[in-house]
């Protein structure tokens, strides 16, 4: 089959949906790849690099089997689109009902990349999470190009520089990589998000968390957020109005799947800003966070600059197709299990059918759910490991009195009946075992078999024994004797020497 | 000598002894605890050879001599995969030992004892014959099972719990018909139990499955120890009964740790058939997990530990068949130098005696501040990016924490599920030892790398030089 790989057409956008080393993994997976004359030019790859990895430049790519894009298809794509062809690309099925149809009436099947389940298996396919990761990191960069100060805290010859204060708002994979960003520029970063879950994920990323104190968890059953009650928004606008005085740069990716974004940055807390302060809001697409917010544009309002860009990841468009590219690669994996160059839809898999947006001149979308969120899926498994322990412990602290009854009792009898003899052999046996037991507890776990090797090689003093009897006048006797010091010495030698070889192999790191 | 200054140096001796245990406290200290244990035994030799009544120097240097050319060749040519063979086949001879002796005391006739004291002496060589002779035919089996020329699964005989009881109460009525007969009908009697001795042997540790030959290897180590210090007693020599007993107790602790780690009692460990309990049978997979696995390839798992920050490596049994443990070690240091944390998880029960995988790791030249105790890392499987299981299964299988009606419930696991993602290492989809289907192969997070350990090795191996270079 013909993997195409398509220019896109949309105004500004640099990405592409391929790159040559995602194009040769593609090949071995037994496809064809075409790619669309200067579909990489934007993004730094040249249609000579596409062509080195084994690709075929070509002017039309809307006749392959296998479409691969960036942006969702425009009417006129789907017009020149192969019928009943497969088509992987970011699709938003939720604002583009009318293009769904489009795909439908052409019996294109379509796995939109923006649908695929949130489950640990698919992480390798989330698109999603590659993007939202490249947006944190350029907001931080183009928020620090709008900043006219520092990120760091400085002490120069020439003044105190205080650090910048950035505060972000949605601990999601943008959220945090924009954390990550900021925190290692050297800026102080606090972040809120309505799942209190995420406050060790901004801790792990150099931030702190700042939480709002009502009891409501934001977390969904899809691992996304989702809207909160009345009260809670409302502590929640206090505690950001208060956040968002002090902080000098503000970047802001709350989004609800399907739904505007909330708006959560009123007019007011930007007036309350410094002058000079920076709002990135990542959430301009679906309407943006913050009232001001001009989606694609740049705007100075009450001396706070408010970015709203809506094209971050096609601004750092290698990475973007990079990350993009291998996404793909990874999906097409999973739809060509054999590698023998065929796609298998098969809609029983959960990854492929929850990506799947129209198949077989079927809309299916949206994919029944499927339960991610990482609080439920924590089983109550280990309570039933409990039991066993406690009665153990139980049984541990009852010293047994009918134990103690016999030994008192055996003591008593060897000191009533048995001849002196034995009573002191005895009672070095039982001294002996008493040692032997607390020393033995001591040996590291991992010189069991050391251990194992030494008390084999020192129990051969049984040669004692031997060497006691073995120059008796009984032939028999001597001859017992002397085979008992043959296999005892054999013991005797072989056992130090294998322990002290097993002991010249332990050595410590440097 | 005198027989008090002979004494002293048994005392000395077992004082070394005991300092040589000690020394095993800490790899640092241990070689200095080896040597410790061979001044003791020299001493002890020098004190017995000299006492004054050993004549025939020459056959005790050749039986000496023939005896330590055997055991240094072979401590020379062992593989490390093999020590648990060969410390079971030590463990026979000095049972076999211990039968000879005692035969030796009994028919040496120079000392006339009467009364109480000749009935404990004849107890001493009747126990002592009885003890080595179990030891004897049971590392024997012990042998043939790690070797694999005898089946490693258990030999159940019907009634067999019966069968041993028979076999004891017969030993317990020799007993005391040996203690009231005559000197030669006694021996009658004596050969008779050694017989039915090595058949009690032989029976035990055939009953016993390969999973629980840890506790084997230990208990028939805690034997030998015993058998030591019963022919201590009948000699009246206190250096034989310290050392055995410090054996013994060693043994024994060692059996109880491994039984631990197991969740088995020692007494169900002895009376053989891991997995056959009743239970199984009236459940049946009541928990069977089921769904599929997701497999991997050698160069798909060197991306995955080429990219993880914090690496698990868990060895089991099927690591030291492959003979893996060097690939591992150098697949380690690759991925330190890219500055991975790489640490080795061992369970206690992994291999198939104490401590194996750590002599393993140990001969591949894995530093031992890398190797950790199940107890110590169990914890930090949540900070692991990957984990590597090699040829191990019922030490990584949740059921053990998860289901109750598992036969391995209430077992210690490490908790590799924990782990962002982990790779099992597997020849194909047979169960480990104890028979049970292990649901951690069907979890969203666990990869299969099926094939032979060595062979996926060597192959994940390249794929990382690859890497690097």
């Amino acid at each position: 089959m013909i993997v195409g790989i398509a220019k896109e057409i949309f105004a500004g956008e640099k990405r592409v949906a391929a790159t040559p080393e995602t194009v040769e993994k593609i090949r071995k997976l037994g496809f064809q790849v075409h790619v669309e004359s200067g579909a990489g030019l934007h993004a730094s790859m040249t249609d000579e690099a596409f062509e080195k990895s084994g690709a075929q430049i070509v002017t039309d790519i809307y006749g392959s089997d296998v479409l691969l894009k960036v942006r969702a298809p425009t009417a006129s794509e789907v017009e020149k689109m192969k019928a009943g062809s497969t088509i992987l690309s970011f699709i938003w099925p939720a604002q583009n009902p009318d293009l769904l149809k489009l795909l439908q009436n052409k019996k294109i099947n379509t796995i939109a990349m923006d649908s695929v389940p949130r489950i640990s298996r698919a992480q390798k396919l989330d698109a999603l999470s590659s993007m939202a990761n490249i947006a944190g990191y350029r907001a931080v960069i183009e928020a620090a190009h709008h900043f006219g100060r520092f990120f760091t805290g400085q002490i120069t010859a020439a003044g105190k520089v205080p650090p910048a204060q950035v505060f972000v708002i949605g601990a999601g994979v943008a959220g945090l990589s924009a954390i990550g960003t900021a925190s290692s520029l050297g800026a102080i970063v606090k972040a809120n998000d309505t799942r209190p879950e995420v406050a060790d994920q901004v801790k792990s990323m150099g931030g702190s968390f700042v939480g709002v104190k009502v009891e409501e968890s934001g977390s969904s059953q899809t691992g996304y957020a989702k809207i909160m009650s009345e009260e809670y928004q409302k502590a929640q606008a206090l505690v950001f109005a208060k956040q968002i005085m002090d902080a000098d740069i503000v970047i802001t990716t709350a989004l609800i799947p399907g739904k505007p974004a909330p708006k959560l940055i009123t007019t007011e807390m930007v007036k309350s800003m410094k002058a000079g302060s920076v709002i990135v809001d990542l959430a301009s697409e679906q309407g943006g966070n913050c009232e001001l917010t001009a989606p694609g544009e740049v705007v100075q309002k009450h001396g706070v600059t408010v970015i709203g860009y809506t094209d971050l990841p096609s601004r750092l468009a290698k990475q973007s197709s990079q990350l993009y590219g291998t996404n793909l690669f990874r999906f097409l994996e999973e739809l060509c299990p054999k590698k023998d160059g065929v796609i298998v839809h098969n809609m029983n898999d959960e990854v492929i059918r929850g990506a799947t947006v129209t198949s077989l001149g079927e809309i299916t979308w949206p994919a029944p759910v499927v339960a991610v969120s990482a609080q439920q899926a924590v089983p109550a498994a280990p309570a039933s490991t409990k039991p066993p322990h406690t009665k153990k412990s139980e049984t541990a602290e009852k010293p047994n009195v009918f134990v103690f009854a016999i030994a008192a009792l055996a003591l008593l009898l060897v000191g009533l009946y048995a001849p002196a003899i034995f009573v002191t052999q005895i009672t070095v046996f039982i001294l002996a075992c008493l040692i032997g037991y607390m020393v033995v507890w001591n040996v590291t776990a991992s010189l069991h078999t050391p251990l194992m090797s030494v008390t084999n090689a020192i129990s051969s003093i049984i040669i004692v024994g031997a060497l006691l009897q073995i120059s008796s006048t009984d032939i028999w006797i001597q001859i017992l004797s002397t085979v008992a010091v043959v296999l005892t010495s054999i013991n005797l030698f072989g056992g130090f020497a294998v322990t002290q070889r097993m002991l010249n192999m332990f050595k410590k790191g440097s | 000598m005198t027989q008090n200054l002979i004494s002293m140096v048994y005392l000395g001796s077992a004082v070394l002894f005991v300092l040589s245990l000690l020394g095993l406290n800490n790899p640092e200290t241990a070689r200095r605890g080896n040597f410790y244990g061979i001044f003791g035994m020299a001493i002890a030799l020098v004190a017995t050879l000299f006492a004054g009544h050993v004549t025939n120097w020459l056959m005790i240097l050749g039986a000496v001599i023939l005896g330590a050319v055997i055991g240094l060749f072979a401590a020379k040519k062992v593989k490390t995969t093999q020590l648990p063979e060969l410390v079971a086949l030590m463990h026979s001879l000095v049972g076999l030992a211990a039968v000879l002796v005692g035969l030796s005391s009994f028919l040496d006739q120079t000392k006339v004892l009467s009364g109480t004291e000749k009935t404990i002496h004849d107890l001493e060589v009747y126990i002592g014959i009885l003890v080595g002779a179990v030891t004897f035919s049971g590392s024997l089996v012990a042998y043939g099972k790690l070797l694999g020329s005898i089946s490693g699964s258990p030999l159940l005989l019907p009634a067999r719990h019966w069968l041993n009881l028979i076999v004891v109460i017969s030993i317990a009525v020799l007993g005391s018909q040996f203690l009231n007969a005559a000197h030669d009908q006694a021996l009658i009697y004596l050969f008779a139990m050694v017989g039915l001795s090595l058949l009690l042997g032989i029976h035990m540790v055939m009953a016993i499955g390969g999973a629980d030959m840890p506790v084997v290897v230990s208990m028939l180590n805690s034997y030998s120890g015993w058998a030591a210090s019963a022919t201590g007693f009948m000699l009246n020599n206190h250096l034989l009964i310290i050392v055995g007993a410090l054996v013994g107790s060693s043994g024994a602790i060692l059996s109880s740790i491994m039984c631990k780690a197991m969740n088995r009692k020692f007494l169900h460990v002895i009376a053989g058939g891991f997995g056959t309990d009743t239970k199984k049978s009236t459940t049946p997979s009541a928990a069977q997990p089921a769904g599929e696995t997701t497999s991997i390839s050698a160069s798909e798992t060197a991306e995955l530990l080429f990219d993880a920050k914090s690496v698990m490596i868990i060895p089991g049994y099927g690591m030291a068949v492959a003979q893996a443990q060097h690939t591992v070690f150098e697949i380690s240091q690759i991925l330190s130098q890219q500055g991975v944390q790489v640490r080795y998880a061992i369970h206690p029960v992994a291999g198939r005696m104490p401590g194996h995988m750590n002599v393993l790791l140990a001969e591949a030249k894995v530093p031992y501040d890398q190797v950790f105790e199940m107890e110590e890392i169990n914890d930090d499987f949540k900070n692991v990016d990957v984990a590597i299981i090699i040829g191990a299964n019922d030490i990584v299988n949740p059921a053990a924490l998860d289901d109750p009606s598992s036969p391995i419930a209430g077992m210690p696991v490490l908790e590799v599920w924990k782990a962002k993602t982990s790779i099992v290492m597997k020849r194909g989809m047979a169960s480990g030892y104890a028979g049970v289907d292990n649901p951690l192969f069907y979890k969203d997070n666990n990869k299969m790398l099926f094939g032979d350990a060595k062979k996926m090795l060597d192959e994940v191996l390249q794929a990382l030089k690859g890497k690097v270079s």
